[in-house]
């Protein structure tokens, strides 16, 4: 055969990476770019069809761009809602990597939320530096053995998690809603359902009160930003990232390989349960500082979108969670504004995933914005 | 040339099968189960339970059925225990299905008589309640049975019930109820398309597309609830089918009311179940069908068109699904709330997997969930001591239950969930 | 019926599959097509019964042009074509199958199965090929499924049938009694169109012969005056010698011991009954046997991926039976495994990750929580290099590989350690021959360097070309042993045992 340095030059020449393509620069900005302005123009074709005028359509629109990003007030509300969005996206795009379409984010955010606020009001004489982490851990350690109840049950008997957490969803809403109405969680002197508040020492401190003090961002932000340097850490660069990954793309092969399937869905499962858990317990420390039905607000939901648009990667979820947290504000402000129901954002968040999850679909419809039809 | 050696057998050998090991367990649930009802059902048990059969107008009426609760259950518990100890020492024996079934049914009935036990209660009405409540769970299901044989997974079931209630409580209140019933079905139907295009044409992940539209729908039925039906409530005001009583049937003591004196619903879904059943498994277009789910590049070489045979079955499906999602309201309220469908369009998949992929099966798998549903109710009127939230998980839990327990041992079509590329 | 195709092109992307391929099929006569994997056979079939479309070209039917739209137009003209990888719903039975497409239907679209039995029997009977309509597919043997393929394009009435490998999955006297019922098909007229890679078995059945190859056809004659070496020639470009360098036999000490063994299947039934067989040091030992006969589950046993039910595997004088696939690998037991696509790779992960697929986790590619990937991309460089494993670079996903690359990372990763034990399932299927000769190569090198070595393989040519010592499964047995050093290996005799007949 050959010498060795040219076997050595051969070897390094292998090492090169080709520039990212062409094909990959549409995948990552054409599409998504293209998916939000169909969205958006669908969504006004959906007001137009309700009887809203063109000119309360505008002034949706225009609402929803201030909402967002239009002054200081936005930005804070665009991030406040951005922490749980990311957070539990960050959960189910670990999972969709291992292969596990857990869309129990919801139930998961649920419990994780409950545990926090016990915590939170539990504890009089604690001082902050070890109250406000323990509560968000208990968040954290809740939401992943509810998750976990989901991995056990797939691991073992192969049950599809998305049947079972969508039950363990609709079992934790009746949960919250007796623990609710239990004596010792209950408001005193109170005969609706609604938790004792979280003590000062529990909560994450706002961030922007010197500011203005009703500007709400908290300290989650840091908590977010964390997960997500950590996630990336995790999936990426760590054995127990590769076997998740391995796992999530050919289960037969992570086998072969000698990884352990079962303990690999468990713990996965675990890791999206503990994230959607701090999500919950960052809404109940961060913004609403108690637990009432349905404080979780569909947000495990979301998270699912917000996860697919990230393309189940970190950095993608960090970005795509920054955009639903700013359709969620400026879709509060549309609704005060232009009187338009904010369920119109979940509309357009959906049709935002169909776009992203079928990109024939938005080459069918934008021929002209690629380079070549799908020809594969 | 030698022989391979095949005479020194291992002296004792035990092989541990996947069904032994089963049939142990099933034995300690029984165990488990005998042990349960004695204690609690049997022991927390005074007086009699009195179930009602017929009410007094009935043309025929028979007397009310009194059971001493404490030695019923007692009894049943002793018959448990007989089952789960011949299942743990002779396991794998073909009873093991029939047992684990007998001991649910043993176990919910020393439930039900505990429950009751010291009042009285209406067997009829309950199962007739079941019926009732079966109907979305299996009408959902029958949705999943059609769509999975042509190997498309249908997570849109929910999004499709819902998008059925909605349409059905919009049209019903301008048109009517049959026009209700018909514009739910060619939405469900729409939706149904609107799937297959993603999935088949531009090969979207099967439950990514499914979760999507579920959310789309949600989103489109909340906002035009919250932006028009809150302002014009006439929008949200549609006639409900009351029941017709079929002749002569609906006069039989405890059947006739249960089955033959129901409404459109019942009757419609009693119907689409045996015609599917006809369409999938006695006709050329149903063998076509189901080939394609089973062996899409097979059914593909023979000429027949892979992607049209999904994109049909999957729209049927959503008009199946369409037409369950109408009897939220056109069958039961008349209106339209936001998240009505409450996640029964996922029980009925549970439903589908419990009853292997059958139309049948799935309507038997429904009546158990519609039986856990209407049991709940029932006791949270008849006092017991459980919370009322967790009475309210009992089909949550049972469909958790049925997909653990049984997943494993139901095959789905072969090619379910995997998308047709033609070369 | 006489079919002609003139100057076919058909490109997949930047691939031509078919180049201006003429190719001429008459009634009452067998075409022997001859290519190797990959060479364009399966594409130009597909392209006359109507699966795919040509990017150019005619095909033309008793001298009339014709346009095939589907797959459903190529069996109207009568042309059927029997799969090598058979196209049969496995839970329907056989007349269902028999009948999917051109069923015979009653009122309400009501399907007449009585009358679909009635004539898939006398199909059965006219023909010879007795099968029973009432079966199920997954009950049958390989051998009655192909005969089921073959009923299929009877009853739908073709006159030209094109048989793609039809012998891959046959036992050696399975063969002869195919080959029965191909002449009896030709005399009645057929016309019969016969591709395989398989040199003696294309002379023996054949009236004439083309060959094919890179997707054009390179050679065209009568087999009566073409020799296997002239064939090898055309088919693969240069002359191909197909004796296998190795070294003397030399065996060591036993390294795995298995006795006793059962396995059971998903459906717990006995899928390897009783297995006992040793494999020393410096030996190849090649299980030989039609698929499905216990083989598989065999090599899932010894590699830890199933369950041992009973018996006991020693590996190394130490008691393997209940140890995690894991710790087997670090015991030096290698697995190249069956059906790479399923289990040996991951293709939509990078062609470094891959290389590292069950070695991530030693100490030269990780510390601590973390892997060390440059250390690892370095690594897989020098793999792929060693290992000829051609592409542009380690960041492409193996996915992009073509098949005889893939199968060379596999082996790569799996030889580039401290190996005792090489356990190969089906080495070299679907390859090009400049790949089957590498691996082979390497595999002859791993036993030459003291290696244990068991093959396991459905080609009885390549378990005779490797093996020092042949084992048959038959029905979750081994049933008979040979051994290759003593003398020439009887290629009859393990037939037989093949198919179950033990003397």
């Amino acid at each position: 055969m050959t010498d060795t340095t040219s076997q050595s030059n051969l070897a390094d020449k292998l090492l090169q990476r080709a520039a990212p393509g062409r094909a990959e620069f549409e995948d990552l900005v054409v599409v998504p770019i293209f998916a939000v302005i169909v969205a958006l123009i669908v969504g006004a074709l959906i007001m137009l069809a309700t009887a809203v005028d063109i000119e309360t359509i505008g002034r949706s629109y225009l609402a929803l761009l201030q909402g967002s990003v239009g002054s200081m007030n936005a930005i804070s509300e665009t991030l406040t809602s951005a922490i749980p969005l990311v957070l539990a996206g960050l959960g189910l795009a670990l999972g969709f990597r291992a292969g596990l379409f857990n869309i129990g984010a919801e139930g998961q955010i649920v419990v994780g939320g409950i545990a926090a606020v016990i915590v939170g009001f539990s504890f009089p004489n604690m001082p902050w530096i070890i109250h406000m982490p323990l509560a968000l851990l208990a968040g954290a350690v809740a939401g992943g053995l509810y998750a976990s109840i989901a991995g056990y049950l797939r691991a073992a008997t192969g049950a599809h998690e998305v049947i079972t957490t969508i039950m363990l969803n609709l079992s934790s809403y009746l949960l919250l809603s007796y623990m609710l109405g239990l004596e010792w969680m209950q408001r005193p002197g109170r005969s609706d359902p609604v938790s004792k508040s979280v003590l000062p020492s529990a909560e994450l401190p706002r961030l922007l009160t010197d500011i203005d003090p009703n500007l709400r961002l908290h300290a989650g932000i840091f908590v977010m930003i964390a997960a997500v340097i950590l996630v990336h850490w995790l999936l990426f660069k760590t054995r127990t990232g590769f076997e998740y990954r391995a796992s999530g793309e050919n289960p037969d092969a992570a086998r072969y390989a000698g990884m352990h399937a079962s303990a690999i869905i468990v713990f996965a499962m675990a890791t999206a349960g503990a994230l959607a858990g701090l999500a919950g317990a960052n809404q109940v420390l961060g913004v609403l500082e108690r637990a009432t039905p349905g404080f979780s607000s569909g947000i495990g939901f979301d998270a699912i979108s917000v996860a697919l648009l990230g393309r189940s990667h970190p950095v993608g979820v960090l970005f795509a969670g920054l955009l639903f947290g700013a359709l969620e504000a400026g879709g509060r402000q549309m609704q005060v504004d232009a009187g338009v129901s904010i369920d119109l954002i979940s509309i357009i968040q959906a049709l935002i995933i169909v776009f992203i999850a079928a990109p024939l679909l938005v080459r069918a419809i934008f021929p002209w914005g690629f380079k070549k039809p799908a020809g594969r | 040339m030698t022989a391979a050696s095949t005479t020194d057998l291992a002296p004792d050998a035990k092989i541990d099968t996947h069904k032994a090991r089963q049939a142990r367990i099933y034995g300690i649930v029984l165990i488990g189960l005998a042990v349960l009802v004695a204690a609690v059902f049997g022991y927390g048990s005074e007086g009699n339970a009195t179930f009602g059969l017929s009410r007094p107008r009935d043309p025929w009426v028979i007397p009310n059925l009194v059971v001493p609760a404490a030695s019923f259950n007692y009894i049943a518990a002793a018959v448990l225990a007989f089952l789960g100890v011949r299942q743990f020492m002779r396991g794998g024996s073909r009873w093991s299905t029939v047992s684990i079934a007998v001991g649910f049914a043993l176990a919910t009935a020393a439930f039900l008589v505990w429950a009751t036990a010291g009042k009285s209660f209406s067997l009829t009405g309950m199962l007739s309640a079941t019926v009732v409540a079966a109907v979305p769970i299996a009408l959902g299901g029958l949705a999943g049975v059609l769509s999975e044989r042509v190997a498309v997974v249908n997570i849109a079931i929910e999004g499709m019930l819902l998008a059925g209630a909605f349409t059905g409580a919009l049209m019903g209140s301008l048109l009517g109820g049959w026009a209700g019933v018909l514009f739910a079905v060619l939405v469900g139907g729409l939706f149904g398309f609107i799937l297959a295009a993603l999935v088949v044409t531009y090969r979207m992940d099967q439950i990514i597309a499914g979760v999507v539209i579920t959310l789309f729908v949600t989103g489109v039925t909340s906002y035009v609830s919250s932006q028009v039906f809150s302002e014009y409530r006439f929008l949200n005001n549609a006639p409900v089918f009351r029941a017709w009583k079929i002749p002569f049937l609906g006069d039989i003591p405890v059947i006739g009311p249960v089955l033959f004196n129901q409404n459109l619903f019942v009757y419609g879904a009693l119907i689409l179940v045996s015609v599917a059943t006809y369409y999938l498994f006695h006709t050329r277009y149903g063998l076509r069908a189901r080939s394609v789910g089973e062996h899409p590049r097979a059914a593909d070489t023979l000429g027949i068109n892979v992607y049209r045979t999904r994109y049909i079955n999957v729209t049927l499906a959503g008009m199946v699904a369409g037409f369950g999602g109408a009897w939220f309201t056109l069958g039961s309220v008349g209106r339209f709330d936001e998240n009505m469908t409450g996640g029964l369009g996922y029980i009925g998949l549970a439903a589908m997997i419990f009853g292997r992929w059958h139309p049948f099966g799935a309507l038997m798998a429904a009546l158990i969930f519609g039986f856990a549903d209407s049991l709940q109710q029932k006791l949270a009127i008849v006092r017991t001591p459980i919370p009322s939230e967790f009475l309210a998980m009992a089909p949550y839990l049972a469909t958790i239950v049925v997909v653990a327990g049984f997943v494993g041992r139901s095959r789905p079509p072969a090619a379910d969930g995997k998308p047709y590329v033609k070369e | 019926m006489d079919v002609e195709l003139r100057g076919i092109t058909k490109r997949f992307g930047p691939v031509t599959a078919n180049d201006n391929v003429n190719l001429t099929i008459r009634a009452g006569e067998v075409l022997g097509l001859l290519g190797e994997n990959g060479a364009g056979k399966s594409t130009m079939m597909n392209i006359l019964s109507g699966l795919y479309s040509p990017d150019e070209g005619e095909i033309l039917i008793d001298g009339k042009r014709v346009d095939f739209e589907g797959p459903g137009d190529g069996i109207a003209a009568g042309i059927g074509m029997v799969h090598q990888h058979f196209m049969l719903v496995p839970v329907f039975t056989v007349a269902e199958n028999v009948i999917l497409g051109v069923e015979p239907t009653g009122m309400f679209d009501y399907l007449d199965l009585a009358t679909a039995r009635k004539q898939v029997r006398d199909i059965n009977e006219k023909y010879g090929l007795q099968v029973n309509p009432d079966a199920l597919i997954e009950d049958l043997p390989v051998g009655i499924q192909q005969r089921v393929e073959i009923l299929k394009v009877l009853f739908r009435s073709a006159e030209v049938l094109i048989l793609d490998e039809p012998t891959a999955v046959l036992t050696p006297q399975e063969v002869e009694d195919f080959f029965g019922i191909v002449k009896s098909l030709r005399d009645a007229g057929k016309a019969i169109v016969f591709i395989t890679h398989k040199l003696h078995e294309i002379l023996e059945i054949s009236d004439r012969i083309n060959v094919l190859r890179g997707g054009r056809i390179t050679g065209e004659g009568d087999p009566k005056s073409m020799t296997e070496n002239q064939l090898a020639e055309m088919m693969v470009g240069r002359p191909v010698s197909f004796d296998v360098d190795k070294g003397p036999f030399k065996p060591g000490e036993t390294l795995l011991d298995v006795k006793n063994l059962m396995v059971l299947n998903e459906n717990d039934e006995t899928a390897v009954e009783n297995v006992s067989f040793h494999v020393r040091s410096g030996e190849v030992v090649g299980i030989a046997g039609v698929q499905g006969n216990g083989q598989s589950e065999l090599i899932e046993a010894l590699t830890g991926l199933a369950h041992a039910a009973g018996g006991k595997i020693d590996f190394l004088g130490r008691d393997i039976t209940n140890v995690s696939v894991r710790e087997r690998h670090r015991m030096g037991m290698a697995h190249v495994p069956e059906d790479r696509h399923k289990s040996g790779m991951i293709s939509n992960f990078t062609i470094y990750e891959n290389m590292v697929l069950n070695t991530y986790y030693e100490d030269r590619f990780s510390s601590g929580p973390a892997i060390k990937w440059p250390d690892v991309l370095k690594t897989a460089a020098q793999y792929a290099v060693d290992f000829d494993v051609r592409t542009p670079s380690v960041y492409l996903k193996a996915g992009n590989l073509s098949g005889g690359n893939q199968q060379k990372m596999v082996v790569a990763r799996e030889l580039e350690r401290e190996t005792k034990l090489v356990i190969a399932s089906q080495p070299t299927r679907g390859l090009d021959v400049g790949s089957i000769e590498y691996i082979h190569s390497r595999l002859m090198g791993a036993r030459d360097e003291g290696d244990g070595v068991i093959i396991v393989s459905s080609e009885l040519d390549e378990i005779m070309a490797l093996s020092d010592r042949v084992l048959v499964m038959y029905d979750g047995k081994i049933v008979a042993e040979f051994d290759a050093t003593a003398g020439p290996l009887d290629k009859n005799a393990i037939g037989l045992a093949m198919a179950g007949v033990t003397a």
